[in-house]
């Protein structure tokens, strides 16, 4: 019978409900959305990073996982490690960030052809000028480029000379030698990429070059992609804990208002109940199960809006903000969600507890 | 007679002088107190309501006979005299003694219905059921005899936007009769009908209280209404006076 109560309350306020449901639902989809971010953007790193094609990575010494200060490895390194044992082949990258999470990557197109086994062009082609570009797929979307248009990247103009298939180091590529002289860095390159002749051979190697080149960072790619989680990126986790604290509080405070709002239109029902000879414990239980009904309603409902808000970051910044659907984290934000409404509806459910039969009863 | 129909009072206060009593009460004081002002409602009520009888109260506005029916009915404590209300001591009884009795012992039925207007008739009466612990399902064959009196077995499943005022005053009365009160308190059961639905709700109430020996405690501005109760009890200025100490009881 309670649930018959809670449930035709729900259903006697729909508009009231709706809302309630949709505050609930907010910060819901804040926490998946900024966790399918954050996966959805290490996701595409590693995929990227597959999509080279290389056993290892070598790179500056003291580097981060998700950083890129400039380009401080001499690129004569390249042929240098080119000719180590099992290393069949190498190539340096020279990476700069252009703003927000987008990086420019420039790339000696024949060497990184050959161990990545090359773009799939779906327009275009490859670099022909010195200002050439190539853009993947997702990029395109996002800046509504075509082949042969021009695009301002990083105060430059660049023309679109060939669109490429995603998955594949970066989402825009010039040549090496452009960005070299654009970022004052000739003859230094970010980071180098080294094919084995067997990728078992990749621990061995690893430990050769570790000989050699003391204080680099150098890691095979599955220990690299193994290293691109939330937890090995600076600030992230904390960045992700404070949103969630966040998205914690406003819960909260939308479902203490929302019940409030609930108990004080229901005071008349709650005077009758009472009369009826309803305990304190039946009232409470009733504000709680419907807290319940509506945490629910708000974590499924919040749930579907991380698909649209996906859906949209795929319509307007597709390369730049990939967003991944995070099913293990549903029911740790429905969690906080049922949570925060439980405890936004402990004081309203006070409140209906402690109304005076008789005055509730008058109320209008 | 159905189980449904059997009398309902389960049990009843005695006083000190031995007298049956359902309800009785003594030197009862109620003081409402707003801020710094202090309001007698109460000063000092004596009433004695056996089983089975059908009392209506009658005052004009201000003189107490809602108090003394919140009293009773455990929805306001007292502040000074005793209550007996069916055996229980209701002004030794904390919150949580009022709403047993609420629970137990007393029903209302009010003048603005106060049905639950999100639930169907038939759940009105289920959650009341639920309330007091006893089985919901099948009511309908239970309390079939009270439905057909009432005429409102065809109208269980409307909810109370789709009854008439007279449909949900019967609704109500249902509800109350439901968990076998051994009193049923009515405050102004008639003051939101018209005259044709108020005659008909008072003779439901005196044909139950007639059948079923179901005691019913009446207030009324009404002296017509007051009239389908066995006794009627004036009250003034928070106390009960003879009807003659009353200047124009026509203008009650």
């Amino acid at each position: 019978m309670i649930q018959k109560l809670v449930w035709e309350n729900v259903r006697f306020r729909p508009v009231r409900t709706l809302l309630s449901i949709l505050l609930i639902a907010v910060p819901v989809t804040l926490i998946l959305t900024l966790i399918g971010l954050s996966n959805g953007f290490l996701d595409d790193s590693r995929r990227r990073a597959e999509g080279v094609g290389a056993d290892i990575i070598v790179r500056p010494p003291g580097s981060s996982l998700a950083s890129f200060s400039g380009a401080p490895l001499p690129d004569k390194l390249v042929p240098l490690l080119s000719r180590q044992p099992h290393v069949t082949q190498a190539t340096g990258t020279v990476v700069q960030p252009v703003g927000g999470f987008d990086t420019l990557t420039g790339i000696n197109l024949a060497a990184f052809d050959k161990m990545s086994g090359g773009f799939t062009f779906v327009e275009g082609h490859a670099f022909q000028a010195p200002n050439d570009i190539i853009i993947d797929t997702y990029y395109a979307q996002q800046r509504g480029a075509k082949a042969g248009s021009t695009i301002n990247i990083w105060n430059h103009n660049w023309k679109v000379a060939g669109i490429v298939e995603p998955g594949k180091l970066s989402h825009m590529f010039v040549p090496i030698g452009v960005l070299q002289d654009l970022t004052n860095n000739p003859g230094k390159v970010s980071q180098i990429y080294l094919k084995l002749d067997d990728q078992r051979n990749s621990g061995t190697v690893v430990a050769e070059l570790k000989k050699i080149l003391p204080n680099y960072t150098i890691y095979t790619v599955r220990e690299w992609e193994s290293l691109i989680s939330v937890n090995n990126i600076p600030m992230l986790s904390t960045f992700i804990h404070v949103i969630i604290g966040i998205g914690v509080v406003i819960g909260f405070a939308v479902v203490s208002l929302s019940m409030y709002m609930a108990v004080l239109q229901r005071t008349r029902e709650i005077g009758i109940l009472k009369s009826l000879g309803a305990t304190k414990a039946f009232v409470m239980g009733l504000i709680l199960w419907e807290a319940l009904v509506l945490g629910l309603g708000g974590t499924v409902f919040g749930i579907l809006l991380s698909f649209v808000s996906r859906a949209v970051m795929r319509m307007i910044v597709p390369a730049s903000l990939p967003q991944a659907i995070v099913p293990t984290w549903w029911p740790i934000a429905g969690a906080i969600a049922v949570g925060a409404a439980l405890l936004g509806a402990l004081y309203p459910g006070w409140l209906a507890v402690r109304q005076d039969p008789i005055e509730a009863l008058a109320y209008e | 007679m159905s189980e449904a129909l059997s009398p309902t009072a389960r049990s009843l206060g005695s006083d000190s002088s031995g007298a049956e009593s359902i309800i009785s009460v003594r030197d009862l004081r109620k003081t409402y107190q707003t801020g710094k002002v202090s309001v007698e409602a109460l000063r000092g009520v004596n009433l004695e309501i056996r089983p089975g009888e059908f009392v209506s109260i009658v005052g004009p506005s201000g003189s107490g006979k809602s108090t003394l029916f919140h009293v009773i009915g455990g929805l306001t404590p007292s502040t000074a005299g005793q209550v007996i209300v069916a055996g229980r001591d209701v002004s030794k009884v904390g919150d949580a003694g009022r709403t047993r009795l609420r629970r137990d012992c007393v029903s209302f039925v009010f003048q603005k219905f106060n049905l639950l207007p999100n639930l169907t008739a038939a759940d009105n009466i289920r959650t009341a059921l639920f309330i007091s612990g006893r089985n919901q399902s099948g009511f309908e064959q239970d309390f079939r005899e009270i439905l057909d009196l009432l005429g409102i077995a065809g109208r269980l499943n409307h909810k109370p936007s789709e009854l008439s005022g007279g449909e949900q005053q019967r609704v109500a009365i249902a509800r109350a009769l439901a968990t076998r009160p051994a009193i049923l308190l009515a405050d102004e059961p008639t003051g939101n009908l018209d005259s044709r639905n108020s005659l008909a709700v008072l003779g439901i109430l005196r044909n139950l209280n007639d059948r079923l020996g179901q005691t019913i405690l009446m207030i009324t501005h009404s002296s017509e209404a007051a009239e389908f109760g066995h006794r009627i009890v004036y009250m003034s200025d928070g106390r009960i006076v003879d009807r003659s100490a009353l200047q124009k009881p026509e203008a009650i």
